[in-house]
């Protein structure tokens, strides 16, 4: 094979194998398992992992993207302040999600200033080169990328950087989770938990969905085999009715996660109540700049317009997200929703699960 | 308004004769190919040399008058059409461009040529930053115009050059791009034959935008998108995403510290090797442009009605453009190529083409990723390295990393 050949190795290929088949052999029962992590979405597709699996082992994509579950309210925000002047620095995928006033990628059409970062502290020299236009970071994303903001507003009020602020909406995963399980229509029975994520939270912040809810939870790396490892510990809890946080990615994650970060996020965010795309407002499940850093807060710098209210029409991307209901059920599916102009969540990330079955569609007719 | 006609390159051919009379004067029939209207190989060449006087003392006289203004960058004066434009045109694009003498400011260049059947196309180029490891929007203008031509199996002839170039750039950064463009020119043996120089106001363009239109002469074989057939072998020319990894990496400043060029050529010889060892067995030829492989196999699986199924583990990419993909959130099968191609080859023909491909500079890590099937037409599948499918899908639009 060697490494002009994609440089995939061969022993993770064939571990996959061999893990597909104790999967088959261990003979679960109908199983649902949720990913909550894009990049999870990204690799079962991009390895086609849901193939290897028996047939009543069904994978779902819940709310793991962080631009997808971006709420209506946030994107309206962001794409006034862009119309005010400011630059907007951003990571990539938030430009072409669609807002009430479009999206970002329409704003700069007209004339907006929108800078694709690949990291946070970027936005800081962009700030600096110019310092007569204000700068607004769009703070998007999981615990993940939560600490990295909050260092880089940490830095910004140490340079005393005048023309610099965040637009916060940064969310947590785990109250995302609970409220998903708390309908009693639900049909998730195992998580895979996100990987990027656990680092920073640790596998404890999980205990509650397994102890609470009785979800079999496994902590998943993001090879096509970390995947499949999890999925396999999923299912050897599903067969002993048993259910613990399993962690298939002991050489990033640890039980109580990344204590330095979490600091940092503590010492910046407050917790508050989120409205996510798809799922309306969840309380305790995204974050604020903390009151000292207020400053900072592109809130508190722009007078907005009230937000468009859209109506959401007859999306159900909440049951979907919830495994109740499949893309097809949906009567936007396809018509009033598609992936170019997508109302819920799970259009908008090309790994969605309604995405995914209307382009596979779609090619296929 | 001001058009500049730039006479024929000579590379590769004997210089134009000089003003002799007699038996030389009908040169224009042994290189029948091009003929500005000031007969360029005929026997008005004295024009020639007055006429450049005529400019360089222009230029000169524009210099004076711009002594102490910034003559190191250009400004809206180098696009009005007056003594500046023609001191950037002397002065700057005819000495770079292969075989040129300002003798021909004529509106349109006349061409004559052989071919019953011609290609012609035209591509606008932009990138940012404007010169990147491996080449810069010169070598891509020529480069580029030149590769769509091939994929039809012509012959390139002539460019055309269209310049749009914002107020402030600086003059030796377009000495450098113009200097690009006479090498990639001179190197693919291919005549730029007309041009155009405009100037826009800052703001109004990023640096530079360039136009170049080619025809090329068609050969017995026309390759067509539309021509795949099930059960043709699907061949790529080399590593895949250097080009699109390199130009992002230099645009943002990443620290990537890997060997990452764009891998920017001119394919023709690399085709003309192709046809002379596949023929008509050659079905489908595709440049692996913007949206890379996966827009290329989409195309042809769109048009030609067919099913692909390529291969993950076969097709070749180096292992750094593959980390730098995965860094920065990107699919390695969406990002632009300036130098690889795909080709439809009939099974039984795909050996000798390969073979070929392999043998020439271009085309050194060549091999077959796939085939065309007839399940599926229009879409394209990827076995992965497990031994799943999944489908490839048409690039959305913008190449934009993911966060997650």
């Amino acid at each position: 094979m060697g490494g002009t050949r994609g440089g995939f190795l061969v022993n993770v290929i064939a571990r996959c194998r061999e893990l597909a088949q104790l999967i088959a052999e261990a003979d679960p029962p109908p199983l649902t398992i949720m990913e909550v992590c894009g990049t999870h979405s990204h690799e079962i597709a991009r390895y086609g992992l849901a193939q290897l699996l028996p047939d009543q082992v069904r994978l779902i994509s819940g709310p793991g993207c962080p631009v997808c579950v971006t709420a209506d309210g946030d994107l309206d925000a962001i794409v006034q302040i862009a119309q005010q002047g400011a630059i907007i620095a951003t990571f990539g995928d938030m430009v072409r999600v669609p807002g009430p006033r479009g999206s970002l990628a329409d704003a700069r059409a007209a004339g907006a200033d929108v800078r694709v970062l690949y990291s946070p502290m970027q936005s800081l020299e962009v700030a600096r080169q110019n310092p007569d236009r204000e700068v607004v970071l769009l703070g998007i994303g999981f615990e993940t990328t939560a600490p990295s903001i909050a260092v880089t507003i940490s830095d910004a009020a140490g340079e005393d950087l005048k023309n610099f602020s965040v637009h916060c909406a940064h969310k947590l995963i785990p109250p995302a989770m609970a409220a998903l399980v708390e309908d009693p229509e639900c049909r998730i029975d195992a998580f895979l938990c996100p990987g990027h994520v656990s680092t920073i939270i640790g596998t404890q912040a999980y205990d509650f969905l397994a102890e609470d809810y009785n979800i079999a939870c496994a902590v998943a790396g993001f090879g096509p085999s970390d995947i499949m490892e999890a999925i396999y510990a999923i299912v050897g809890q599903i067969k002993g009715a048993t259910s613990y946080v399993h962690n298939a990615y002991t050489r990033a994650v640890q039980v109580e996660g990344n204590t330095v970060a979490q600091a940092q996020m503590a010492a910046l965010f407050e917790v508050a109540d989120a409205e996510w795309r798809g799922l309306g407002t969840i309380p305790a499940s995204g974050l604020r700049i903390g009151d000292e850093y207020a400053v900072f807060d592109a809130r508190n710098r722009y007078e907005l317009e009230p937000p468009i209210e859209r109506d959401p029409g007859p999306c159900i991307c909440g049951d979907v997200l919830q495994g109740k209901a499949l893309p097809a059920d949906c009567p936007a599916f396809g018509s009033a929703c598609t992936p170019q102009s997508p109302i819920g969540p799970c259009m908008v990330s090309s790994e969605g699960s309604c995405a995914a079955v209307f382009k596979y569609q779609r090619q296929q007719g | 308004m001001l058009t500049t006609h730039l006479p024929p390159a000579d590379a590769g051919h004997p210089p134009p004769p000089s003003d002799t009379e007699g038996g030389k004067k009908d040169r224009r029939d042994a290189y029948p190919t091009i003929c500005n209207g000031v007969a360029v190989w005929g026997g008005r060449l004295s024009e020639a040399p007055a006429l450049q006087k005529t400019l360089i003392r222009r230029a000169k006289a524009s210099r004076i008058m711009n002594a102490g203004k910034n003559s190191e960058t250009i400004n809206l004066g180098h696009g009005s059409g007056g003594a500046m434009m023609q001191e950037l045109i002397a002065q700057e694009l005819l000495p770079a461009l292969p075989g040129q003498s300002p003798q021909a400011l004529e509106d349109a260049a006349t061409i004559s040529i052989a071919a019953d059947r011609l290609a012609f196309t035209t591509d606008s180029f932009t990138v940012q930053p404007l010169v990147f490891p491996g080449g810069d929007i010169g070598t891509l203008a020529v480069h580029g115009t030149i590769n769509d031509l091939a994929m039809r199996g012509a012959t390139p002839r002539f460019l055309s050059l269209g310049l749009i170039i914002e107020e402030g750039l600086a003059l030796e950064l377009l000495r450098q791009i113009i200097k690009s463009i006479g090498a990639a020119a001179r190197e693919a043996d291919v005549n730029i034959v007309t041009g155009d120089t405009k100037v826009v106001g800052h703001g109004s363009a990023d640096g530079i935008f360039i136009n170049t239109a080619g025809i090329g002469e068609c050969g017995a074989h026309v390759p067509s998108v539309t021509a795949a057939q099930p059960g043709d072998k699907v061949l790529v020319s080399g590593t895949l995403g250097d080009h699109g990894i390199a130009v992002m990496v230099a645009r943002e400043a990443l620290e990537i510290s890997a060997d990452l060029r764009s891998d920017t050529a001119a394919l023709h010889t690399l085709v003309a090797a192709m046809l002379e060892a596949g023929g008509k067995a050659v079905h489908t030829l595709r440049d692996l442009t913007r949206g890379g492989l996966a827009a290329a196999l989409n195309e042809i699986a769109a048009s030609s009605g067919v099913g692909v199924l390529a291969e993950a583990t076969a097709i070749p990419m180096r292992p750094e453009v593959g980390s730098a993909c995965e860094i920065l959130g990107l699919s390695p099968y969406a990002v632009a190529n300036e130098g690889k191609l795909v080709a439809m080859v009939e099974p039984g023909a795909a050996d000798d083409v390969l073979q070929a491909m392999q043998s020439h500079p271009l085309g050194r890590d060549a091999c077959v990723i796939g085939e065309v099937i007839s399940e599926s037409p229009g879409m394209v599948q990827l076995q992965t390295p497990i031994g799943t499918r999944r489908v490839l899908e048409l690039p959305a639009g913008e190449l934009l990393p993911r966060i997650c």
